[in-house]
């Protein structure tokens, strides 16, 4: 039944820009910690969508296939009272960029509404359909 | 009798279908509006449709072969009528508007739209097919 697939398939995308909105909070938040579990500087995280088959052959839902490191150079500024300073006084900050993560915030939460609209039409016309030839 | 009620729903009916492919397509598309190298799909509605009725019409669709030990047994049904959610057009890609670095074919604004005039018209049959059971159920209680 086609249009109960569409649930899964939003459901999945539901998901995977759920798992792309807790990366982007993280790197949010770790934007400045300049030391992390490892003793080094935290790395921003992006996750990697890939289409995955569904119930039915042609339409596919989504699924976040790994978690990357974002490779960029680190940020490097100037501040000799820090003290995870080198003797240049200079400290080695995140490579969090946080324009680009507040457009993907915003980019993750529009793609989540447009998901939560398909589901809604497909449920309305379900409900639609089971109503044939009643009153 | 029960064939023709069932002949006189069949357009609706296998519109609802298609429809309801096509609905599951675009909720694909949407869904991986995100999803590098995606190319977005869609049925050609006509000719789906067109597809779906032939099958539909009993003097063309391949009859199932069954071995008959007797020449009182039935003929096997047409696949159709036993795999409703089977076959109705290839899925086509849609042309690229504006092509995007990643490969992604999805254009959101043709999606939404595309989403909602098909829902729309998934609902014109719906009323279609609710107004010719009407109509039907008038006829046979002569009211």
């Amino acid at each position: 039944m086609s249009l109960f697939n569409v649930f899964n398939i939003s459901g999945s995308a539901m998901s995977a820009q759920s798992q792309r909105l807790n990366a982007v909070a993280s790197n949010l938040a770790n934007a400045d910690s300049a030391t992390s579990a490892n003793g080094k500087p935290y790395k921003a995280k992006q996750v990697v969508f890939s289409a995955i088959p569904s119930a039915s052959p042609e339409a596919q839902a989504v699924k976040v296939t790994k978690v990357v490191e974002d490779t960029s150079p680190a940020k490097i500024i100037y501040d000799p009272k820090h003290p995870l300073a080198n003797e240049q006084g200079y400290v080695t900050m995140p490579n969090v960029n946080v324009t680009e993560e507040m457009v993907n915030m915003i980019s993750a939460s529009r793609a989540y509404q447009n998901n939560v609209e398909t589901m809604n039409a497909a449920k309305a016309m379900l409900l639609k359909t089971l109503s044939i030839g009643q009153s | 009798m029960l064939n023709k009620l069932d002949a006189e729903l069949s357009f609706h009916q296998t519109s609802l279908r298609v429809r309801g492919q096509r609905q599951e397509l675009i909720a694909a598309n949407i869904a991986n509006a995100d999803t590098p190298n995606f190319k977005a799909r869609d049925l050609d509605f006509a000719a789906a449709m067109q597809q779906a009725m032939s099958q539909n019409d009993p003097a063309q669709a391949k009859t199932n072969q069954i071995t008959k030990t007797s020449d009182k047994h039935f003929d096997a049904l047409p696949t159709t009528h036993l795999q409703m959610t089977s076959g109705a057009g290839e899925p086509l890609y849609r042309p690229i508007i504006q092509g995007s670095v990643d490969g992604n074919t999805v254009d959101m604004d043709v999606e939404r739209n595309q989403f909602v005039d098909n829902g729309i018209r998934y609902e014109a049959s719906l009323t279609m097919i609710n107004g010719q059971l009407k109509k039907m159920l008038a006829a046979i209680q002569g009211q």
